[in-house]
């Protein structure tokens, strides 16, 4: 299906249609978001596999060696936002899916952010230590 | 719901759901991975412990299948996004080959990283 298949006509105005940007009330950031980061994440699989390979066999100061480069640190680094931001945004649609009671589903929205924040935050905290002080 | 006759691509829904649960759990192995690297030897041989032994195999071999399926599976989500592969026999190929791929790169992978050395 096109673009050009599907209706231009439509019984909502303009400003209705923007003003609250859709049920999400965030219009398509979200959605364009999950595929942003998909791309990214698809495009740093094999240097973040390589960079993994890498350190199987060695011990921690051979890990933090590699780790600890550059490039490989920030290779990871853009892995691991993106990473955060798609499961943020995956986890949220499902949550919104299937979780029916609205302050329910507010709180699990809520630790979804914080965990995925946290994670995100915790393995970057630990790559800019391995980073420092090689 | 008995009206559905189950198909392969409904199938496929749910596995890239469950992959993609999965994976977010999965993200605290990978913190936990960097975090000990970062602490020193000691944490990073509890890290090497787990995963060396049976059960974490199986949960990084299982992780590994997760993250090539979900890739695989998204990336024929973004071909149908841009307007692709629509046709029943387009969809039943596009399915089959995130299907097959994901096991197949799983298995690629695991055989290049006993290779390199590490199922030491």
């Amino acid at each position: 299906m096109s673009a050009s298949d599907t209706p231009k006509r439509s019984m909502r105005t303009p400003l209705g249609r923007v003003r609250n940007l859709g049920a999400a009330h965030s219009g398509t950031s979200d959605f364009w978001r999950q595929r942003l980061t998909a791309v990214a994440m698809t495009l740093l699989m094999i240097p973040v596999l390589v960079i993994i390979m890498m350190t199987l066999g060695r011990n921690q100061a051979g890990a933090k060696q590699i780790l600890g480069s550059l490039p490989i640190a920030v290779i990871m680094m853009l892995f691991i936002v993106a990473s955060a931001w798609h499961m943020k945004i995956g986890m949220q649609v499902v949550i919104e899916d299937y979780v029916h009671n609205e302050k329910l589903k507010l709180t699990a929205i809520m630790l979804n952010n914080f965990f995925s924040i946290a994670v995100a935050l915790a393995s970057i905290y630990a790559i800019l230590q391995l980073s420092s002080g090689v | 719901m008995q009206v559905y006759r189950w198909t392969l691509t409904m199938a496929l829904s749910i596995v890239h759901r469950a992959t993609g649960i999965a994976l977010y759990a999965g993200t605290l192995l990978l913190a936990w991975w960097l975090i000990a690297a970062a602490s020193g030897p000691a944490a990073y041989a509890h890290v090497q412990a787990f995963t060396g032994s049976i059960i974490g195999r199986l949960i990084v071999f299982g992780y590994t299948w997760a993250l090539m399926h979900h890739m695989l599976s998204g990336i024929r989500h973004f071909v149908w996004d841009l307007g692709y592969g629509f046709k029943a026999n387009e969809r039943e190929a596009l399915t089959w080959g995130a299907a097959i791929g994901g096991i197949a790169l799983t298995v690629l992978i695991w055989i290049i990283a006993y290779a390199i050395g590490g199922g030491r």
